[in-house]
């Protein structure tokens, strides 16, 4: 065993997805926190500590944005920090969370990632372009959509992809969004709506690409000890990885993640998984574009390097495929609402491994999942592996 | 998204009903301006783009040529130990086509960006710059030869905008 403690996941809650709310981020951390204690069958003053996750102030336009979510978080007159890896923050902040726990430290963490994009005017995109190099990179007018744009355009040419199997991501995922109740863009599309919609920064076009949005995810994690006295069905933290890359993205080959693998691998090693593909029975990468759910299957090990297009196309990735890749809806279908779905993406994988997701139920009594989500300059990730 | 949750929080408004007023609101325009210094490595970077020279810098362990310069390997973790030029031509390793500004507005005429992996840097070691003079967009390719097009050497002041871009060549 790692750490002192086993962890436990015991409750998760969410908020709707949507491109505005009208609750402030301090009100969607509350519903979302509230929600996860009331269903681990706990109240606040169980929790012993708190950390919260929320991507870049810029959004918000509030430069202390941990303190400013206290409050609404549970935090008030506890042990309290805010994390923030960028747009792997939503699945770094359990990692934080599980520290708290299997340090021996505490019995009981409650985590809470908040994001509210909608403030940001004219549109939240602009806030993205001071994470460039202010010498080198902005003078270029550098944005976001053109690194992933880069990317992808070089993950295409060095495998040989096409861009209508890159498709068949956002029509799978906008399509499991459908049975998902807090989805803000679920939809039943084909690859042809897809390759004919706008041209934003080529080979990125517009349903490439997951919505900006408002929205809130928590879960409450527990030691062994306390997971036996709330619960009959918790699901364990079994492993946990995580990894940066160099920040001079401009002298790395962007076709292949390896920062992913090794933080897959971290994770992996921890949880005595070996041959990840046949192991995990569903898993949730980080797709806030199409391609970056083909990427990170790659970098997650799930198949080979150049090989998710492939088993996306014979649907293997769907929901009742043998691997079912995102039945949450993602990014692309739920909304991304960035430290919000990352968490979301872990509250799917522990309502999976409980057979509470419903609908989107992925079948043959799945044990073990693995979530992961992505970010600062294309360069950082986290891992988690669940089992129940 | 448990079915154990019957009801999930959240109000929707829309964009417009700040402007109709429909919701309450407050709002900022922030004013703050900054000024970087651009560093030991890049300063010296900057002075050579003014001579029309791409600077690089080695490391004598891993024995990397890196563009752009940085005083220290971040491998190795050492400084670096030595300074030499790379030339202004290089190779397309990815490029996109973009038809939208910073703040996601739309532009009538693309923009293409492109990392460049320069000739005499170690391999794979690119920078990123405009690409101009290609012609149709659709028949850029990764993998084509390019050349940087330099502002006159009286027009130019230290800035990676001293290369107005890299165009196409053919060898």
């Amino acid at each position: 065993m790692f750490g002192k403690k086993r962890v436990a996941i015991v409750g998760a809650g969410v908020t709707l997805f949507r491109r505005n709310l009208k609750e402030t981020g301090k009100e969607l951390a509350y519903h979302a926190a509230k929600m996860a204690l009331e269903q681990a069958g706990m109240e606040l003053h169980d929790i012993q500590s708190v950390v919260v996750g929320s991507a870049p102030d810029a959004f918000d336009g509030v430069h202390m944005k941990g303190e400013y979510l206290a409050d609404g978080a549970g935090a008030y007159h506890k042990p309290y920090m805010r994390v923030f890896v960028g747009g792997a923050t939503g699945v770094f902040a359990p990692l934080a969370g599980w520290w708290h726990v299997a340090s021996g430290k505490f019995d009981t963490c409650l985590v809470v990632c908040e994001e509210k994009m909608s403030s940001c005017y004219p549109h939240p995109q602009y806030a993205f372009t001071t994470i460039f190099d202010p010498i080198l990179e902005r003078p270029i007018g550098m944005n976001l959509i053109w690194i992933f744009a880069l990317e992808m355009n070089r993950y295409m040419h060095k495998h040989n992809i096409k861009k209508e199997d890159i498709a068949l991501v956002s029509v799978k995922n906008k399509r499991n969004a459908l049975d998902n109740p807090i989805a803000q863009l679920a939809a039943n599309i084909t690859v042809e709506d897809v390759l004919n919609s706008e041209i934003m920064a080529w080979p990125v076009q517009r349903l490439d690409v997951s919505p900006t949005s408002d929205g809130a995810a928590a879960v409450v994690l527990v030691s062994e000890d306390v997971a036996k006295e709330v619960t009959d069905n918790p699901v364990w933290i079994d492993g946990v990885g995580w990894c940066i890359d160099s920040t001079h993205w401009t002298n790395r080959d962007l076709y292949y993640p390896d920062y992913v693998e090794y933080a897959a691998r971290m994770a992996y090693k921890m949880a005595g998984i070996k041959n990840p593909p046949k192991e995990i029975d569903v898993a949730e990468p980080y797709d806030p574009f199409d391609y970056k759910e083909l990427h990170h299957m790659e970098g997650l090990l799930l198949c080979k390097k150049g090989e998710a297009p492939k088993l996306t196309r014979e649907g293997v990735t769907q929901r009742d495929g043998d691997l079912p890749v995102c039945p949450s809806g993602g990014l692309l279908g739920v909304g991304n609402p960035i430290s919000a779905a990352g968490l979301m993406k872990v509250c799917e994988i522990f309502w999976q491994l409980r057979g509470e997701a419903g609908k989107r139920q992925v079948p043959g009594d799945p044990r073990t999942g693995v979530a992961q989500a992505w970010g600062d300059l294309m360069q950082y990730s986290s891992v988690i592996v669940l089992r129940r | 998204m448990s079915v154990k949750i019957k009801h999930y929080p959240g109000e929707e408004i829309e964009t417009q009903d700040f402007r109709e007023g429909k919701v309450l609101f407050e709002s900022f325009k922030p004013k703050a301006k900054y000024a970087w210094s651009a560093g030991i490595a890049i300063s010296r970077f900057l002075e050579e783009l003014k001579n029309g020279r791409i600077l690089a810098s080695t490391c004598s362990k891993c024995k990397r040529i890196m563009v752009p310069p940085r005083i220290y390997c971040e491998k190795c973790f050492k400084p670096t130990d030595g300074w030499t030029y790379v030339k202004d031509t290089g190779t397309i390793n990815t490029f996109s086509v973009s038809f939208i500004a910073a703040d996601a507005s739309r532009l009538k005429e693309p923009i293409v960006v492109a990392i460049i992996n320069l000739d005499g840097a170690s391999e794979g070691m690119g920078i990123v710059h405009w690409l101009n003079e290609y012609g149709d967009w659709r028949e850029i390719k990764i993998g084509m030869r390019v050349k940087a097009v330099w502002k006159p050497p009286e027009e130019r002041v230290g800035a990676i905008t001293d290369i107005k871009y890299f165009k196409p060549i053919k060898e």
